[in-house]
């Protein structure tokens, strides 16, 4: 018989701290999951959105009726001697209307309204000088209006690193928690082993060998709870609908191509950490025997 | 291999024995007597270390308990066998494996037929895969002497080890712990049974120590 063989022998296998170790392991591991994804999305979300962001821009200009088309002209005009633009595209009014239509539904009497026109931009990387850019379109074309969508770009950029914060806060708590319990179930299981122990002791056992006896049957319970805890929520996942189109920024949430691969290390470093608060909750319970 | 000092024991209700010097040589065979409650339990714990002397010291092949490491305590112990008086196993292995513990636990070769000839002499060879919580009073106590034999140990503490046998039974451990102890092993018996110490002395040079009034003393030749 093996080492191994004869130190997982020792310990009687089953008991409630078992079922505890397990479990938790498994609820921590499935929580986990989702910690992470909301990890990996929320660093999805503010690289798409700075970069979505970053190099477009777009002109809106309201006028009344007569003078708008003359407007649009003198813009598109501004705009193709303005350095730092490489495209200025003007949308036509039906593709205005689907972008309303995402929004605002199918019926609306798109024209009877007296909607302002877009014109959109795409920039250099560089960009434009914005401030002199604003100051001639005021001066050209009153109606124009230049957004470069800094307003809204910082906010949800700043919203997704603290998203990313929160969790990988979550992450540590998750950690932290199972290190508990497994302490917990550590100790009570090599307390409700006391004789067991003292056995061991009496033959001329090292505190190394009846440690290891405990600190491999806690770390196999762990490893089999967070990879069945893993898996139900990467199912899960796995599941979700994938809604695309207009919604893909809120329902990004999830993983996607090789961030698939990161939630694989969750069993394994729930192991390391079983292991390891067990095999300090051994040697620490362990003193206490003679 | 074993040395007092000096040693007083106390659970805190005044001392058990006090003042106690003695040595236990390599290969030397002693019977350890006195009233029940006298202190005979106490006094091995204290030679293999499950207790420390509330005072003066014990020396266990060398070193002052008090100084050893946990692990030299365990090095120690892995050439001592022990019968404790209450026979403690672990209850979900089988009998041969819990006589094959001290060899197991501390990763030593064991040899099969070792085990079986062992098992037989003391009677247990049928009951070999026998839980312990299964086992009579007296199998309890032949399985106890066989796991703290198997190591051919330098050092045998027995406390009570024939309590719950019939004499026929007594005498072949007796004989047991005899033919040990003529391969060298120092053998300390804890024992009630003057018959026993009797049946001993013709077998061997049996020295027999008492404690009584808090004192232990060497007793007198007329047993
Ligand atoms: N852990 C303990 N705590 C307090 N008192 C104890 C403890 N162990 C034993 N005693 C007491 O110490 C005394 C000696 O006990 P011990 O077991 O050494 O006696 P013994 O000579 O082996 O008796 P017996 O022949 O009945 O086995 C007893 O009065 C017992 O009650
Ligand atoms: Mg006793």
């Amino acid at each position: 018989m093996s080492a191994r063989a004869i130190s997982d022998l020792v310990v009687p296998q089953g008991g409630q701290s078992v079922w505890l170790v397990t479990l938790s392991a498994a609820a921590m591991g499935f929580l986990a999951v989702f910690a992470l994804a909301l990890a990996v999305s929320a660093a999805g979300l503010a690289r798409g959105w700075s970069a979505q962001l970053a190099q477009t821009a777009t002109i809106r200009i309201s006028a009344p009726p007569a003078e708008i088309e003359q407007q649009i002209a003198i813009v598109l005009d501004v705009l193709r001697t303005t350095p730092g633009i490489t495209e200025a595209r003007l949308l036509g009014e039906e593709e205005q209307g689907a972008l309303l239509e995402a929004w605002l539904g199918p019926d609306l009497p798109l024209d009877v309204l007296p909607l302002p026109r877009l014109i959109e931009l795409t920039e250099t990387a560089e960009g434009p000088d914005r401030q002199g850019l604003r100051l001639r379109l005021s001066a050209e074309a009153p109606g124009a209006v230049y957004d470069d969508h800094t307003r809204w770009r910082r906010p949800l950029v700043q919203a997704a690193a603290r998203m990313q914060v929160l969790a990988v806060v979550a992450l540590g708590l998750i950690g932290l928690v199972m290190s508990a319990v497994i302490t917990l179930a550590a100790s009570a299981s090599l307390a409700s082993n006391g004789q067991v122990v003292a056995v061991l002791r009496l033959v001329g056992a090292r505190d190394r060998f009846i440690a290891r006896a405990f600190v491999r049957s806690i770390s196999r319970r762990a490893f089999l709870g967070a990879t069945a805890g893993t898996l139900a929520a990467l199912a899960l996942f796995w599941a979700l609908p994938d809604l695309g189109g207009p919604l893909e920024p809120v329902a990004g949430f999830g993983f996607r191509g090789r961030s698939w691969l990161l939630p694989l290390l969750i069993p394994p470093l729930a192991t390391v950490l079983a292991w390891l608060a067990s095999l300090a909750t051994a040697y620490h319970v362990l003193r206490r025997v003679t | 291999m074993i040395l007092f000092q000096d040693v007083t024991h106390d659970y805190g209700g005044g001392p058990l024995f006090q003042g106690v010097s003695l040595k236990l040589e390599a290969g030397s065979f002693h019977f350890l007597t006195g009233p029940s409650g006298a202190g005979k339990s106490t006094f091995l714990k204290l030679c293999y270390g499950e207790l420390l002397p509330s005072s003066g010291s014990v020396s266990i092949m060398g070193t002052d308990l008090r100084t050893m490491s946990r692990d030299q305590l365990a090095a120690a112990r892995q050439r001592v066998g022990i019968v404790h008086q209450d026979c403690r196993f672990l209850d979900h292995l089988g009998v041969a494996q819990n006589v094959a513990l001290p060899m197991t636990a501390t990763e030593r070769p064991l040899p099969e037929s070792d085990l079986e000839d062992l098992l037989s002499w003391v009677g247990l060879a049928d009951r070999a895969a026998a839980l312990p919580p299964t086992l009579s009073g007296g199998e309890r106590q032949r399985a106890a002497l066989a796991r703290a034999v198997i190591v051919a140990p330098n050092l045998l503490l027995a406390d009570e080890p024939t309590g719950n046998l019939d004499w026929e039974m007594s005498q072949r451990l007796l004989l047991l712990m005899v033919e040990l102890n003529r391969m060298g092993t120092a053998v300390l018996i804890a024992t009630h049974d003057l018959n026993l110490i009797r049946f001993a002395k013709a077998h061997v040079n049996a020295r027999v120590l008492r404690i009584a009034g808090r004192k232990l003393a060497v007793a007198g030749s007329d047993l």
